[in-house]
């Protein structure tokens, strides 16, 4: 229970700094870079639900983050949905294709469940590609994004927006904490250590992978959303298997074992991002070249590292107790 | 409270089971001996439901349960520990026990409140009690010692509640010290949880001084079955398996 109001306190504290970047006045450029964030970081953080937390690395997350962007623009375009309905409908739509792509997929294991997971991406793609006349094909969602107001909010409005989405970015950040720290979430690192034997202590190892997968998706569509009122219009690349693949640098870079390493991970490839096109249009040489550093030096992110170490003194603490614990017992039956 | 009646099991053209009749009285505890591949881990895994019999019936407390899927008959209570322990690495001795009571008490998907539950805290704890796990609480699974991890193995199964544990070679890779240690938990915990209890074993001093009853499996069909001291001096037992002298050797003999 500590462990609760610990984590919301931090949520909260979290918000608080969010909501402090505009009211010191940080300039457009601060503004814009914390915006993407938390779209990508998003995206990052749910699919590290599935990586680090239920051993399912998929590589079509992205699928979900365009399915989120598309289904919110066209109904907001539509002239039909005040914002809220367009954020309802778009996650129930993004839920709805997690729940029959998870359906099939889930039943996979290891690189079947990579690769399907990639081909259903590539399938979506090509949908968003192919139906111009619905999609605007690879011009993407064109002429804006409209955003009437509601419950008195603007969107319009730049502060506005940065606030709904420093919002809407923490609840789900929250809703991911909760759900890795439930029990459901040990049911997670069950199926991710041994799923047989998680099978054959009852566990219903399909559905849980499945639901769990279905609220992955959801929060990657949260992300999706956030992105499209950011730049105001939906692009086919937010569905490519590049932005998957970056997804999964993320995670790399931060670390998949601490909860919040692919938020760092997300801060860390976009500001290599931003620095080395400034210097160079070899982005990718650059950010090649730290992933090898990680994956072949390290061989885990960097907050993994610490992790590590502080679960090291842990470990240790509780062999020391075990120690005792034998010793007694030793004496008591030399005695 | 199980019975076996009629199992056969063939892997490809290979018999690995055949023709197996076996009943378990309601809170027995019976040893399963039997040279390497005489069918002992092929007949529990049948017993469980990891692949189904070719024919024959699979009676629990008088319900055929041969061809019930591992998860159905886990939840109708056979529990299992394994021959080489299967645990889940990453998680501390705790948190796998309560993991694997919530599991057991159908709270495996809440998602409201936090880990570890009241409920499964309390049935963890009792379990590290009774299998002397509370000394290593907070130790992940993968950095116990062997004997604690085949004792957390054993743990986990408890944490069903189930009728009929089975236990496939409690003590397999442990110094002789270390075996009599676990095979007094074994009998402390049939006590305590009256349960059937089935385990397979190799070392026979352990076996005859422990078991009410013993089967003896040879190719995979039943050699003989009755008290440690009939199998003792059967003689179809002496001579397939036991070998000349019954009793000093026999030990040695099985376990190479």
């Amino acid at each position: 229970m500590a462990g609760r109001w610990r984590d919301l306190g931090l949520a909260a504290l979290g918000l608080l700094l969010l909501l402090l970047v505009p009211v010191f006045g940080a300039p457009p450029a601060i503004r814009d870079f914390i915006m993407f964030g938390m779209a990508y970081g998003l995206l990052a953080m749910s699919l590290n639900l599935l990586i680090g937390y239920t051993g399912l690395v998929s590589f079509g997350h992205a699928m979900f983050f365009a399915a989120g962007a598309y289904a919110f623009g066209l109904a907001m375009q539509s002239g039909k949905f005040s914002i809220p309905g367009a954020f309802v409908l778009a996650i129930g739509f993004t839920a709805l294709m997690a729940l029959i792509v998870g359906a099939i997929c889930v039943r996979l294991n290891e690189i079947y469940f990579a690769f399907l997971t990639l081909a259903f991406q590539m399938l979506f793609y090509n949908i968003i590609l192919g139906w111009v006349s619905f999609t605007g094909g690879d011009q993407g969602l064109m002429g804006g994004i409209p955003r009437p107001k509601f419950l008195g909010i603007d969107l319009a409005d730049r502060t506005q927006l940065y606030i709904f989405c420093s919002v809407a970015f923490v609840v789900c950040i929250a809703i991911l904490r909760q759900v890795v720290t439930s029990p459901f979430g040990y049911t997670l690192r069950m199926i991710r250590d041994n799923q047989e034997r998680a099978a054959f202590l009852g566990i219903n190892v399909i559905m849980v992978k499945l639901a769990c997968f279905v609220i992955s998706a959801c929060i990657a569509g949260v992300g999706g959303i956030l992105l499209t009122l950011f730049v105001s219009g939906a692009y086919p690349n937010f569905g490519f298997w590049t932005t998957s693949g970056e997804a999964i640098f993320m995670i790399l870079l931060g670390g998949s074992n601490v909860f919040l390493g692919p938020l760092v991970g997300t801060v860390i490839l976009r500001l290599l991002n931003d620095i080395t096109v400034t210097y160079t249009s070899h982005t990718e040489l650059v950010l090649g070249i730290v992933i090898l550093v990680l994956v072949l030096g390290l061989r885990k992110g960097p907050l993994d590292l610490l992790a590590e170490r502080w679960e090291n003194r842990r470990q240790a603490k509780a062999q020391a107790v075990r120690d005792a614990a034998d010793k007694d017992a030793q004496a008591g039956r030399d005695a | 409270m199980l019975k076996l009646e009629n199992l056969k099991k063939s892997f490809g053209g290979v018999a690995a089971t055949r023709d197996v009749t076996l009943d378990f009285a309601d809170g027995s505890l019976s040893a399963i001996i039997g040279p390497n591949g005489a069918g002992k881990t092929t007949l529990f895994n049948l017993i469980t439901g990891r692949f189904p019999p070719d024919t024959g019936r699979i009676l629990l407390a008088g319900e055929n349960i041969a061809g019930l899927s591992q998860r159905r008959i886990v939840r109708l209570g056979i529990g299992r520990a394994f021959q080489v322990a299967s645990l889940f690495p990453t998680l501390t001795v705790s948190e796998a026990l309560a993991a694997a009571a919530q599991a057991h008490q159908r709270r495996e998907t809440v998602l409201r409140s936090p880990f570890p539950l009241a409920a499964t805290t309390k049935q963890g704890d009792e379990i590290m009690e009774l299998l002397g796990l509370t000394r290593v609480a907070g130790i992940l699974s993968r950095n116990l010692s062997h004997g604690d991890q085949k004792l957390l193995d054993i743990g986990l199964a408890l944490a069903l509640d189930p009728k009929v544990l089975l236990l496939d070679e409690p003590t397999a890779g442990m110094g002789p010290e270390e075996r009599w240690r676990m095979i007094e938990t074994v009998q402390r915990l049939w006590r305590a949880r009256r349960m059937t209890l089935i385990f397979i074993e190799h070392d026979m001093d352990i076996v005859f001084k422990v078991a009410q009853t013993v089967r003896v499996l040879s190719y995979g069909s039943v050699l003989a079955e009755g008290t440690p001291d009939e199998v003792r001096t059967n003689a179809k037992v002496i001579e397939a398996y036991l070998g000349k002298s019954a009793h000093g050797t026999a030990g040695q003999g099985a376990t190479a």
